[in-house]
C-alpha cells in the first residue's frame, strides 16, 4: 500500500517536470508538435515505401495497362494466372523447396545446436564456422556452388569420378518429381548458406535450459535421447515453433537461390522455378511483354497464402500453449 | 582446468565425461565433429579462393587437385579488372553505409518520438509500422519498385540513385522495433531530470538516451549494413544496366558470372567474400551475440 502512495507520489512529481516544461496545455501541444517532427522521416518513409505500395499492389492486382491507358480489369489478371500452367508448377515447387528444406535446413541447425552445445573445447571456432557462410555475399556462395555442382566441370563430378561413384546432374537433373535432384541441390546450397543464424539461436535458447532438469531426468533413469526428447526439446519449444513459422515464411520466398543456381529458376523444364521467381519473369524478365498487373495478382496470392499461414500457425499455437 | 569448472550442466554431466570411457567418446566426438565442420564450411570456403589460382586446366582435371600446383594470381588480378570490382566495392559501400546514416537518423529519431515523446496517436503510428513486418518484402517488390520510378505527389524517379536503396530501408519497423524497445528500458526519470535542468528534447536524445544505447545501435547498425550488403533483388531491380556501374558487389559479380569464365568469377567471387570475412572476424562478438540478444530474446 505503502508503495503505491510513493510510486504514485514520483509520477505525480515527473508529471510535474513534464507540465515544466511549458504549461499543462501548451506542454502537451507542443510535445505533440515535436513528436511529430522526429516522427517525420520515418513516417514518410514508411508511406512512400511500405504502406502505399502494399495498398497498390491490391488495386494494381484489379487493373490492366494497354497501350499505356490503365483501366479497371475485375479479375481478369486473377484469371491469367489460374490459367499459366507455370503458376502451378511454381506453386508445386515453392512447397517442395519449403518441404525439403525443413528436413534439411530446420532439424540440421537444431542438432548441430545440441552437439555444439555439448562440446568444452573449440565452442567459439566451431560457432564462428558455423556462421561464416551467413557473411558471404549470397551471389558469391552460390556462384561458388554453381561452380561445384557443373556437371562435366565441377568439383564434385570430380570428386565422385576419383572415387568411382556415379556421378549426378545436380542443379541441372531433369525430371520433377516431389523429390528431385535439381531441387535437392538448390537446397543444399541455401542450407549451406544459412543455417548459421538459426544456430546459433537455438545454441542461445539451449544455455537457457536450467541445468538441474537434466540432473533430475537422470534420476528418474533417462537416456540420451528420453533426455532430448523430455526436457530439451519442451524447454526450447517456444523458440522451435516461433523459427518454424518463420522459416517457412521464408523458405516460400526463395528467389535468389534458384536466379543464381539454374538461371533464374529455368533449370530443366522449369523445375526450381519459385513463386517469387515467377513473380520477376512477370514482370522484369517476359522480353517485351512484362505485366506488372499480373505480377502484381501473384504478389497478391502470395500474401494471402502466406497471411493465412501465418495466421492459422499462430492460432494453432496459441491454443496449445494455453 | 577452471574452465571447465564454469561451464553449465547440458544435456551430459561433466561426471560422464571425466570417466575414461566418457572422455575416450568425448574425444572422438569432438575430433569428429572438428574435422566434419572444418571441412564442411571451410572447405568450400578454401576452394573459393584456390580455384580462383589454378589455371583453367588444373582447374577441371580428374581427380581435383587441392593445392594449386603452378598458382596463377594473375587470374585475381584479371578478375579485378573485368569484373570492375573496386567500382562494385564502392558501391556497396557507398549504398550500406549511406542507408546506415538515414536508418540512424529517422529510425532513432522515430523510436526516440515513439518512446518518450508519445505524441497523439503515436500507438497507432507504431502499429502500421509493426503491421508491415507481417508482409514479407519480396511479395510488394512490383509496386514498390513502379513507386520508386515514379513517387506520387512529387513525381521523381530514383531509380539508378542512390536514395532508391537508402530512402526504402528507412521502412524497417524491426529496427524501430528494437530501438523504442530499448528506449523505453530508460528509466523516465533520468530524461525529466534533464528536462528541469533546460535541455531541450533532441539535446536529451544526444546526451542522455542515445550515449546510454550504444549497445542496440551497434546492433541496428550491423543488421544495417549486413542487409544492404546481402541483398539481391532489390538493387537488381533499381541499380543495374548503368555505365559506369552503380550496382553492388552482389548483383555486379552475377551479372558478369553471364558473361566472364568460370575461374575468373571464382576470383572475382573469393575478392568479394574478403571484406565481409574481414568484417565478420573483426566483429564476430558483436554480430553474434546481435543476433541472439537483439533478434529473438527479451
Amino acid at each position: 500500500m505503502a508503495d503505491v502512495a510513493t510510486l504514485s507520489k514520483v509520477r505525480r512529481g515527473s508529471e510535474r517536470a513534464r507540465a515544466l516544461a511549458g504549461g499543462r496545455f501548451g506542454g502537451q501541444v507542443r510535445r505533440n508538435m515535436s513528436g511529430y517532427g522526429f516522427l517525420a522521416g520515418a513516417v514518410v518513409c514508411f508511406a512512400f515505401f511500405a504502406w502505399y505500395p502494399m495498398i497498390r499492389e491490391i488495386i494494381m492486382s484489379f487493373q490492366k495497362t494497354q497501350l499505356g491507358v490503365t483501366s479497371w480489369a475485375g479479375l481478369a489478371n486473377y484469371d491469367h494466372i489460374f490459367h499459366d500452367p507455370t503458376f502451378w508448377l511454381a506453386w508445386r515447387n515453392t512447397l517442395e523447396f519449403t518441404l525439403l528444406a525443413l528436413v534439411l535446413g530446420y532439424a540440421v541447425p537444431f542438432f548441430t545446436a545440441i552437439l555444439l552445445n555439448e562440446l568444452r573445447h573449440a565452442r567459439g571456432y566451431l560457432r564462428m564456422l558455423v556462421y561464416l557462410p551467413v557473411m558471404l555475399p549470397p551471389a558469391s556462395a552460390l556462384l561458388l556452388f554453381a561452380y561445384f555442382y557443373d556437371p562435366t566441370y565441377g568439383l564434385f563430378n570430380r570428386i565422385l569420378h576419383a572415387v568411382h561413384l556415379p556421378t549426378s546432374q545436380w542443379v541441372q537433373a531433369p525430371g520433377s518429381g516431389f523429390v528431385s535432384m535439381a531441387m535437392v541441390s538448390v537446397v543444399i546450397a541455401a542450407t549451406w548458406m544459412n543455417m548459421g543464424g538459426a544456430t546459433l539461436i537455438y545454441l542461445a535458447a539451449l544455455q537457457n535450459i536450467p541445468g538441474e532438469l537434466y540432473e533430475a531426468a537422470e534420476i528418474d533413469g533417462a537416456g540420451l535421447w528420453a533426455k532430448i526428447r523430455h526436457v530439451t526439446i519442451p524447454q526450447t519449444r517456444l523458440i522451435l515453433s516461433m523459427l518454424l513459422m518463420l522459416q517457412i515464411v521464408a523458405t516460400m520466398q526463395m528467389f535468389v537461390e534458384a536466379f543464381v543456381l539454374t538461371n533464374g529458376g529455368a533449370g530443366v523444364g522449369n523445375n526450381t522455378l519459385s513463386v517469387v521467381n515467377l513473380i520477376y519473369q512477370y514482370a522484369f524478365a517476359m522480353s517485351g511483354a512484362s505485366n506488372y498487373n499480373a505480377a502484381s495478382a501473384l504478389g497478391v496470392v502470395l500474401m494471402l497464402a502466406l497471411a493465412v499461414f501465418s495466421g492459422g500457425y499462430l492460432w494453432v499455437t496459441r491454443e496449445r500453449a494455453a | 582446468m577452471a574452465a571447465t569448472n564454469v561451464v553449465p550442466r547440458t544435456l551430459i554431466s561433466s561426471a560422464a565425461l571425466s570417466r575414461p570411457r566418457g572422455r575416450l567418446i568425448y574425444g572422438i566426438v569432438l575430433t569428429v565433429v572438428i574435422v566434419v565442420f572444418t571441412l564442411a564450411f571451410i572447405g568450400p570456403i578454401y576452394f573459393l579462393f584456390s580455384d580462383g589460382l589454378k589455371s583453367t586446366q588444373e582447374a577441371i582435371q580428374v581427380p581435383p587437385t587441392i593445392v594449386p600446383a603452378h598458382p596463377h594470381p594473375a587470374t585475381f588480378v584479371h578478375a579485378w579488372d573485368e569484373v570492375g570490382i573496386a567500382k562494385l566495392l564502392f558501391n556497396t559501400l557507398y549504398y550500406a553505409f549511406g542507408a546506415l546514416a538515414f536508418q540512424l537518423i529517422f529510425d532513432v529519431a522515430a523510436a526516440y518520438a515513439l518512446s518518450k515523446l508519445r505524441p497523439a496517436l503515436g500507438n497507432v503510428i507504431f502499429a502500421a509500422m509493426l503491421a508491415t513486418l507481417m508482409i514479407p518484402a519480396t511479395v510488394l517488390v512490383v509496386p514498390q519498385y513502379i513507386t520508386v520510378a515514379s513517387l506520387p505527389i512529387l513525381h521523381l524517379n530514383l531509380i539508378g540513385s542512390p536514395e532508391a536503396i537508402w530512402l526504402p530501408s528507412v521502412a524497417n519497423a524491426f529496427n524501430i522495433f528494437l530501438l523504442k524497445r530499448f528506449f523505453d528500458s530508460i528509466p523516465r526519470e533520468l530524461t525529466d531530470a534533464a528536462a528541469i535542468d533546460g535541455a531541450s528534447r533532441l539535446r536529451i536524445l544526444w546526451s542522455i538516451v542515445l550515449p546510454i544505447s550504444r549497445p542496440i545501435l551497434g546492433v541496428v547498425s550491423i543488421f544495417a549494413v549486413v542487409a544492404v550488403w546481402k541483398d539481391f533483388l532489390w538493387p537488381l531491380l533499381v541499380e543495374q544496366g548503368y555505365s559506369p556501374s552503380r550496382e553492388t558487389l552482389n548483383v555486379g559479380i552475377w551479372q558478369a558470372s553471364q558473361t566472364v569464365p568460370q575461374n575468373v568469377i571464382i576470383a572475382a567471387s573469393a575478392i568479394a567474400a574478403v571484406p565481409t570475412l574481414l568484417f565478420f572476424l573483426i566483429f564476430q562478438r558483436n554480430i553474434m551475440s546481435g543476433l541472439t540478444a537483439g533478434g529473438l530474446k527479451g
